[in-house]
């Protein structure tokens, strides 16, 4: 297989736990909130799915772990956010801390074993196509229901009811509180489906991408999910092509040689670093610099 | 009485947060039909029994009856439920969505039905507004409107308004009473809360008046007249203010030349051309509703947001518009917000923390290390001379009341002995007892030749401290009036946004 | 029956001093009943966590060779986070700092440089502040989030690493690992006891204490931080200067990262590896908060947690815990501290039931 065909075939992979995650803490950050746990969670989930998949074989049971996983800590940072109101950025590298940690104690015993990865599903018809039949349009399951339910979300949230009450208490919490709305309980829920989102990232780059147990093997997706979102302005759009972009990206050395350019490697791993710094600047710049 | 049981009907009914008793066994009734005033000065308890009928909080002790069966209300949904209407002092909307989809978060309904009954509301009571339109873009009579709609689509019995009239120009208030007699006249009850005598007087049937969280009455008010009932209100007479008016006016002390400011925020006001003075030994006044740019013009003149041209804000003959807010305060300037709590002063900080906030030029530091004994010296000062009842120094400021906070902060500024001084809302949420100290304050120290800019929503206040009159609307300046040959009724057609030429 | 928090009048005393204790208590048992769910043995693990380190004297100057950048670093986010600058990337105004001290030993392999380690505590405090600085200017000329571009830069930092040590930095001699040259003797920290690895950085880091206590308590420039970052409209109203709290607090914390970065590559390492870190970044905001964000407090809890690392090296060894349980008890200790700094401004009162009458 060529590089490029190498590349098609890998990028949406590559892009899938990136999307998953950052697709969660956009939906937390619409509600007014930052969770920075986000890494813990990725990691705590590609743990528990990891060993889930090794002991049983079955992928759904591990995806279903990653997910709960994820919830589960996202609970604490919630409750710790949410209920007893302590300071969300202590709360949620509280949460990475302790995620990177509790998914090393748990994956001690199953380290650099692998499990076998997901079949791949070419498109009835389309797979036959030269070039990208085979490589860009055959994927995983996962590849392939995260694209009918990134529009879903897309949808839910600019046009329906509940996607207007998460704007609502992302504007102005307390007024929806004054009109009625259980801000508590909605947040607890974004929050909730934050770290579910990402645990089930974490899930698919330790059973499907990679799939093998490394410790660090997240390997700071979190942090690059926290900026995707930003990235992509909060829209879920932009947020997919963000993630295929750093997808790409994060097959860097790949790419280098596909382009035959002769650039460090570093220099492609540090891009999406770079690129949202970047962004940040440029979104930054519209709200204006800090006054004095 | 006809033997039905009340709309609502409240018996001793209590309410404590930390060691303030805000409502303490209150009873209360309110008819069907009937327009029902909660009279009582601020801090007299009349939010908090608000937030205990629409579900914000629960009561401590006794009991809520609705139809004459007793109920618990743990949200404001379970009061909506019931046919409970709020419109708040501060309006529950939001700025970035429309008025149906504010509208949608409240009613069921699709967006065309939605918009078709706001329309159809709207022509019924006089309530026109958009319902495409963008909140932000509204004025605060259109928010009022919107907020007054949304509690009617619910098609309530009961609605609650909180201080409507606090937001309104006095035109607005007569359009706002004719709505709310058509509503009585269709069988809705409606709870009106309000300080201002005249206009509980004018529309309401029944007022319960509270005093300290306690009821002290229920009359007819339309039975009693305006002293009367303050001295239920307040229990004692209102103390009256003999302004002495000839004392000297000197030189320039603050001076606005064209000052034009854009909108620092996303929903914020642009100011136009703003040009003003003010003398030493003058209190200049400037009336007009929140939201027409009064916080923009303040943050200008206190040097919290700086103006691209220096030339537009001379303070003391020196141009000031460039100077941060430290360099202004340098310059004998003080500010006086109409936020105490987190911008006037630090909440979590000590009284002697929060002296030092502006009086740092003052000798409490020496060589950048803070002075602690001369800090809390300066702090006994403030909090005996100006009357701040409090254990000491020590305190947190959050802990203060808001009359006591602001006592301290009036304080704190005179202490620093500045040139000119600006204050938003002197007495905004103050009894009646610490406003009074406030105003004489205010005017012994114009007596003294400090010039005084004055920024306040209660024209009452205004006409009865102020040597001249501006008024502030959608970021324009009228030209100064003379408070002592001009009506109220004039300066709120300037608050409309009337020509001066309509006012005349 | 139903709960919720009320706000006390003031802070307390009482639970501000005993919430460390309680959360360590919790952490300990919290522990106990997870490494005994793994099947480790959990009183030997706890014990071998907080007990062994004071076992043997060596083991015990080893606490105090961890506690130095834990404790400087520490000192130093903690200025910003009383400002509401969260400059998460300690970790990477670290590694720069480090890279940068390591300039001069890789220039200068034989050393002779006069003033050379402490040269290069210098060069690494810069390195770090500069560093740090960058965020600085885009949050004050553009309002980026320094958060983000802190913890994109420690991301940076660590492939600029990587970069030095298997391009340019790497040295010839070393079969091809990642590290650099062994530095010369006149490159290394003099250390404090004999036959123990304790340095002098440990006296930087209790220096810098001092100076934090008396800057945040006496200071007017610590004032004017702590009142921006607990109501920032009123420092803009007293006329303090938002972006120089944004500078100084960003400039403090890489200055701090720096000289810690710096002293590790002089010190026990005595040369630039790829693992020059192991995570001191990010332990150090855990040990800032943990102690309240409160210079003596800050001491007291980088001694903890460079206890419980110490102990965590030998619990590997005694009750086959793996090194990630440090970081597991860290995480929890500040889960713990918390919920318990909840309840110094807070207490659980009943919500009332209100009584119906019949």
């Amino acid at each position: 297989m060529s590089i490029i065909a190498f590349l098609l075939a890998g990028t949406l992979a590559a892009a899938l736990p990136l999307l998953l995650a950052a697709l969660g803490e956009m939906v937390v950050e619409k509600t007014g909130l930052l969770n920075l746990g986000i890494e813990g969670m990725m990691a705590i989930g590609a743990a528990v799915a990891f060993i889930l998949v090794f002991q049983t074989g079955s992928h759904s049971l591990g995806f279903a772990g990653g997910a709960v996983a994820g919830l589960v800590l996202s609970m604490v940072f919630a409750f710790l956010v949410i209920t007893l109101k302590v300071n969300e950025v202590a709360a949620g590298l509280a949460l990475s801390v302790l995620g990177l940690g509790l998914s090393a104690l748990f994956g001690k015993s199953f380290e650099s074993l692998t499990v076998s990865g997901l079949p791949r599903l070419g498109l009835p018809g389309l797979s036959q196509i030269p070039l990208v039949g085979p490589t860009l349009l055959t994927q995983d399951i996962l590849v392939w229901l995260a694209i009918p339910f990134t529009v879903a979300l897309g949808y839910v949230l600019t046009r329906t009811k509940p996607g207007l009450v998460i704007q609502a208490v992302g504007e102005n919490a307390s007024v929806a509180r004054s009109i009625g709305y259980n801000v508590a309980a909605i947040r607890f829920a974004a929050v909730g489906f934050g770290g579910a989102m990402a645990g089930l990232g974490g899930a698919y780059a330790s059973t499907v991408y990679t799939p093998l147990w490394a410790d660090g093997m997240i390997a700071g997706r979190g942090w690059i999910a926290l900026a995707l979102v930003v990235f992509g302005t909060w829209k879920t759009g932009r947020i997919a092509f963000g993630a295929l972009l750093f997808g790409v990206l994060s097959l860097g050395e790949l790419m280098a040689q596909a382009t035959g350019v002769n650039l460090p490697s570093q220099l492609l791993t540090s891009l999406p670093y770079v690129v949202t710094i970047l962004m940040l600047v440029v979104i930054s710049r519209r709200k204006g610099p800090l006054a004095a | 009485m006809t033997g039905m049981p009340a709309l609502l009907s409240m018996h001793g009914v209590s309410k404590r947060y930390g060691k303030v008793q805000a409502n303490a066994e209150i009873d209360l009734t309110v008819e069907a039909g009937s327009i029902h005033a909660v009279l009582g000065e601020n801090g007299a308890g009349k939010s908090t029994l608000m937030k205990l009928i629409y579900g914000v909080e629960t009561p401590d002790a006794g009991q809520i009856a609705w139809n004459g069966t007793p109920v618990v209300l743990n949200s404001p949904g379970e009061a909506q439920k019931l046919g409970i209407g709020m419109v708040f002092q501060h309006f529950s909307l939001f700025e970035t969505l429309s008025v149906v989809q504010n509208v949608s978060l409240l009613v069921p309904g699709t967006r065309a039905e939605l918009s078709a009954r706001i329309r159809e509301l709207g022509a019924t009571f006089g309530l026109s507004v958009d319902p495409d339109a963008m909140v932000h873009t509204l004025s605060v009579g259109e928010r009022q409107r919107v907020e007054i709609i949304r509690c009617l689509l619910l098609e309530p019995k009961l609605l609650i308004l909180d201080e409507p009239t606090s937001v309104l120009p006095p035109q607005s208030v007569a359009l706002l009473f004719e709505t709310l007699r058509s509503l009585q006249a269709k069988g809705m009850a409606i709870l009106f809360i309000s300080h201002k005598l005249g206009e509980v007087r004018e529309l309401c049937d029944t007022a319960t008046i509270l005093r300290a969280g306690r009821v002290t009455a229920r009359v007819d008010p339309r039975d009693h007249d305006k002293s009367e009932l303050a001295r239920m209100m307040i229990g004692r007479e209102i103390p009256k203010i003999s302004a002495d008016t000839t004392h000297r006016v000197a030189e320039d002390r603050l001076v606005l030349n064209h000052l034009s400011l854009p909108s620092q925020t996303r929903f914020g006001t642009t100011l136009h051309d703003i040009s003003l003075s003010v003398k030493s030994g003058q209190i200049v006044g400037i009336a007009g509703i929140s939201g027409n740019g009064q916080a923009e013009l303040a943050a200008a003149i206190s040097g919290e947001v700086p103006v691209a041209d220096a030339g537009a804000i001379t303070l003391m003959g020196k141009p000031a518009g460039r100077l941060s807010a430290g360099a202004r305060r340098r310059l004998g300037f003080a500010f006086i917000p109409e936020e105490r709590l987190g911008r006037g002063a630090v909440p979590r900080m000590s009284l002697a923390d929060n002296t030092l906030l502006t009086a740092h030029g003052t000798g409490l530091v020496r060589r950048g290390f803070i002075r602690r004994a001369a800090e809390r010296a300066l702090t006994g000062r403030v909090i005996e001379e100006f009357d701040v009842r409090t254990a000491g120094p020590d305190v947190e400021a959050g802990n203060l009341s808001g009359g006591n906070l602001q006592k301290f902060m009036l304080g704190r500024e005179i202490m620093l002995a500045p040139k000119v001084m600006l204050v938003a809302q002197p007495t905004w949420g103050v009894d009646i007892g610490a406003a009074t100290a406030i105003r004489r304050r205010l005017l012994s120290m114009r007596d003294q030749g400090t010039a005084i800019l004055v920024i306040s929503e209660e024209l009452e206040e205004l006409f009865e401290i102020c040597d001249l009159l501006h008024v502030l609307h959608a970021g324009h300046l009228s030209g100064p009036r003379d408070p002592h040959v001009t009506t109220a009724a004039q300066i709120g057609t300037l608050m409309t946004g009337a020509s001066e030429g309509d006012a005349a | 029956m139903r709960y919720r928090l009320v706000a006390r009048e003031r802070a307390s005393r009482p639970m501000m001093l005993a919430a460390p204790f309680i959360a360590l208590g919790l952490t300990c048992l919290a522990s106990l009943i997870l490494f005994a769910a793994l099947g480790k043995p959990a009183g030997a693990a706890l014990h071998a966590l907080l007990l062994r380190p004071f076992l043997s004297w060596y083991s015990f100057t080893e606490v105090l060779l961890k506690m130095a950048p834990l404790l400087i670093i520490a000192q130093g986010l903690a200025i910003g986070f009383r400002a509401n600058v969260f400059n998460i990337g300690a970790e990477g105004q670290f590694i720069i700092g480090a890279i940068c001290a390591s300039a001069l030993p890789v220039w200068y392999p034989m050393g002779g440089v006069p003033f050379m380690w402490p040269l290069m505590v210098v060069m690494g405090a810069l390195g770090g502040m500069a560093y740090a600085l960058v965020a600085a200017g885009l949050r004050t000329r553009f309002g980026a989030s320094e958060i983000l571009v802190t913890l994109m830069m420690s991301l940076i930092a660590i492939q600029i690493l990587n970069y030095l040590l298997l391009g340019p930095w790497k040295d010839p001699m070393g079969f091809n690992f990642p590290q650099s040259v062994m530095f010369p003797r006149d490159a290394i920290l003099p250390t404090l006891f004999a036959g123990a690895r304790t340095n002098v950085s440990l006296y930087f880091a209790l220096v810098a204490s001092a100076l934090a206590w008396v800057m945040m308590r006496h200071h007017f420039q610590g004032y004017q931080l702590q009142v921006g970052g607990m109501a920032p409209r009123a420092a803009t109203y007293a006329g303090f200067d938002k972006r120089r709290a944004v500078w100084i607090s960003l400039a403090l914390g890489g200055i701090a990262a720096g000289i810690a970065g710096a002293s590790e590559v002089a010190g026990p390492m005595g040369q630039l590896q790829r693992s020059v870190s192991s995570g001191y970044g990010y332990a150090a905001i855990i040990v800032a908060y943990v102690g309240g964000l409160n210079p003596i407090g800050i001491v007291a809890s980088s001694f903890l947690i460079s206890v419980v690392y110490i102990g965590g090296d030998a619990a590997t060894v005694s009750a086959g815990l793996p090194v990630a349980a440090t970081q597991v008890f860290q995480g929890m200790l500040l889960v713990f501290y918390l919920i318990c700094l909840t309840f110094i401004r807070y207490r659980i009162e009943q919500v009332p039931g209100v009584a119906v009458r019949a």
